[in-house]
């Protein structure tokens, strides 16, 4: 009976929706697209047309711009240290919330507001904490205080390879929240009655957390881990603040490279560099829009 | 015994997230002279280490005051911010909650294409995009104006990705019968799409908000004129040897970000949530 009015209602909509009705779905749409094709997908395409060409002169010039960055040593420096960022940080990020997460939703109070605490990074700008950072890693700063106290050798955190542990902390720091927010959502639908069960067998906190916790998260795994990675290329606000165009080489990012390219009007350079970036990123987005959907 | 070590390193480390805050009202309360004593180190390079205290010993508003009464020039950004970040959220909604509506509650052709292309682009990176947003400024003369900082932010994606996922969320049913009773479609949005999906809309102005309220590549790109730039270019100019100064105006940017924080943070999370999390 119950299905019999499901179906009835299914085709009465499926007459209603006429094509034309679907079709006026667009006119909600084009405001928004005329824009974006205006700002962003034609001058992309445009991008895209003068990797192939020279800035100077004007003429196609093939895969040429893209062998100038590839053998360019700035490009290799940067690269390297952006992908060598993202190996190290995102793991650290993911782990680190995960634990965060899993142990504040065990907690029976006061969860809330450590969830805040950590979150509130978020909502910090960097210009404010430029300050703090500059007090906090200077060779005679806070944190060179602390370990001393500790009796424990400082570092000259900005002016050493040691720079590379400031981008590191600048991300912990502002993204913690984000993905601990993230996590306890996935922790929140996992059915208590699993827990419950394995409870009733025997099963210990770690067994739980192993065969039952574990499991259950892997698929959003994938999306925290994309979304870091993408949030990751906003370190380069703090880095630039405070140490500026060129930085101690091991925190020389791809975006500082970028910044610099187009402080010299390196157009060419930048093209290709555009495109092989974004190729880079689209091929990570396609992946996470075919797990999103593969969700549903 | 493990458990009390675990609330211990959580406490400590939310402590830690926090501190910056603390630090500058903090640094904000002490007078210039104190300021100088504790981080002489790093201000002069003097022997020793910087320090710094719990509370300041001799509060003073005094920095404030200089920043409020003497200092034109903070006012002039802080307007400056003000006018980019109303402008970018105020676009977004009005352009955005439409296309959202459109994407969520219509099957109209190439609507996936559309909207794969949307997604991808709201992840873009500013540097990939840096040189095409310097194209199309530079194109339509846009390139050292406000207007150019806050066009193509109201177009950015991710605002109608977000609210797509509130607007998606509604059920149909609820829609279909408004649709019985003879209503338009633009009807619909207004009167059901709009106040039902306010949460959405809520979310995205408090994620826009904290995000352009903090923008700082594109204005450090694109504005030559320091008259037009936003506080998040001024703030680092300030020279270390007007600590105290610095430290007021560091706090004065962050108060409004932590007041939409504070009052927003729900919708805050269910945004961050939305956007990773399918409901």
């Amino acid at each position: 009976m119950l299905l019999g009015a499901k179906n009835y209602r299914k085709e009465v909509t499926g007459l209603m929706r006429g094509k034309k009705r679907e079709l006026k779905g667009l006119l909600f749409v084009l405001p928004s697209f005329a824009g974006v094709g205006i700002f962003w997908l034609v001058p992309f395409l445009d991008v895209v047309r003068r990797s192939f060409f020279s800035a100077v002169s004007g003429e196609f010039a093939g895969w040429k711009n893209y062998e100038t960055i590839f053998r360019n040593q700035a490009f290799r420096l940067a690269a390297g240290n952006t992908l060598h960022f993202f190996v190290v940080c995102i793991p650290l990020l993911v782990m680190l919330s995960l634990l965060i997460a899993v142990l504040l939703t065990r907690r029976k109070k006061g969860i809330q507001l450590l969830k805040s605490m950590f979150l509130l990074p978020m909502a910090i700008p960097v210009a404010s904490v430029v300050l703090l950072w500059k007090v906090l890693f200077h060779d005679q700063g806070l944190l060179n205080h602390l370990l001393s106290v500790f009796s424990l050798e400082g570092i000259d955190w900005m002016n050493t390879d040691a720079s590379f542990g400031v981008l590191v902390v600048s991300y912990l720091w502002r993204n913690l929240g984000y993905d601990i927010v993230l996590w306890a959502a996935g922790l929140g639908s996992i059915p208590a009655a699993l827990y419950d069960a394995a409870r009733v067998d025997g099963a210990g906190e770690w067994k739980c957390f192993f065969f039952i916790t574990l499991p259950n998260l892997l698929p959003t795994m994938f999306t925290i881990a994309v979304l870091s990675l993408l949030n990751g290329f906003k370190v380069f606000r703090e880095a630039y603040l405070v140490a500026g165009d060129y930085p101690q080489d091991s925190m020389y990012l791809l975006q500082h490279l970028f910044n610099n390219w187009y402080r010299d009007l390196a157009l060419d350079k930048m093209a290709a560099a555009a495109v092989v970036t974004g190729i880079v990123i689209l091929l990570l987005i396609l992946a996470l829009k075919k797990a999103w959907d593969s969700e549903a | 015994m493990i458990k009390r070590f675990m609330t211990g390193a959580l406490v400590l480390l939310a402590a830690a997230a926090v501190f910056p805050i603390f630090f500058l009202v903090c640094g904000s309360l002490m007078g210039d002279g104190e300021l100088a004593g504790l981080l002489a180190p790093v201000l002069e390079n003097r022997e020793g280490f910087a320090a710094w205290k719990l509370l300041p010993e001799y509060p003073t508003l005094r920095s404030y005051i200089k920043l409020l009464l003497d200092s034109p020039e903070f006012f002039v950004m802080f307007w400056n911010s003000v006018k980019i970040t109303a402008g970018v959220l105020a676009g977004q909604i009005l352009v955005g909650a439409p296309a959202a509506w459109g994407f969520a509650r219509f099957r109209f052709p190439a609507r996936g294409a559309l909207f794969t292309l949307y997604i991808a682009l709201m992840m873009m990176p500013f540097q990939v995009m840096m040189l095409s947003n310097y194209l199309v400024l530079d194109g339509l003369g846009l390139l050292d104006s406000i207007e150019g900082i806050v066009f193509p932010a109201v177009f950015s994606t991710f605002p109608v990705f977000l609210m797509y996922r509130f607007f998606a969320g509604l059920p149909e049913a609820l829609i279909e019968s408004a649709r019985l009773d003879g209503a338009g479609e633009l009807q619909i949005f207004l009167r059901m799409g709009i106040p039902l999906g306010s949460p959405g809309m809520i979310s995205a102005a408090v994620l826009g908000f904290l995000e352009n309220w903090n923008m700082l590549e594109q204005p450090m790109a694109f504005l030559k004129t320091k008259e037009k730039w936003p506080l998040s270019l001024y703030l680092p100019n300030i020279s270390m040897d007007q600590a105290g100064f610095a430290f007021a105006a560091s706090v004065l940017v962050l108060l409004p970000a932590v007041l939409v924080f504070l009052a927003g943070q729900d919708y805050l999370e269910q945004g961050i949530v939305s956007t990773a999390v399918k409901e």
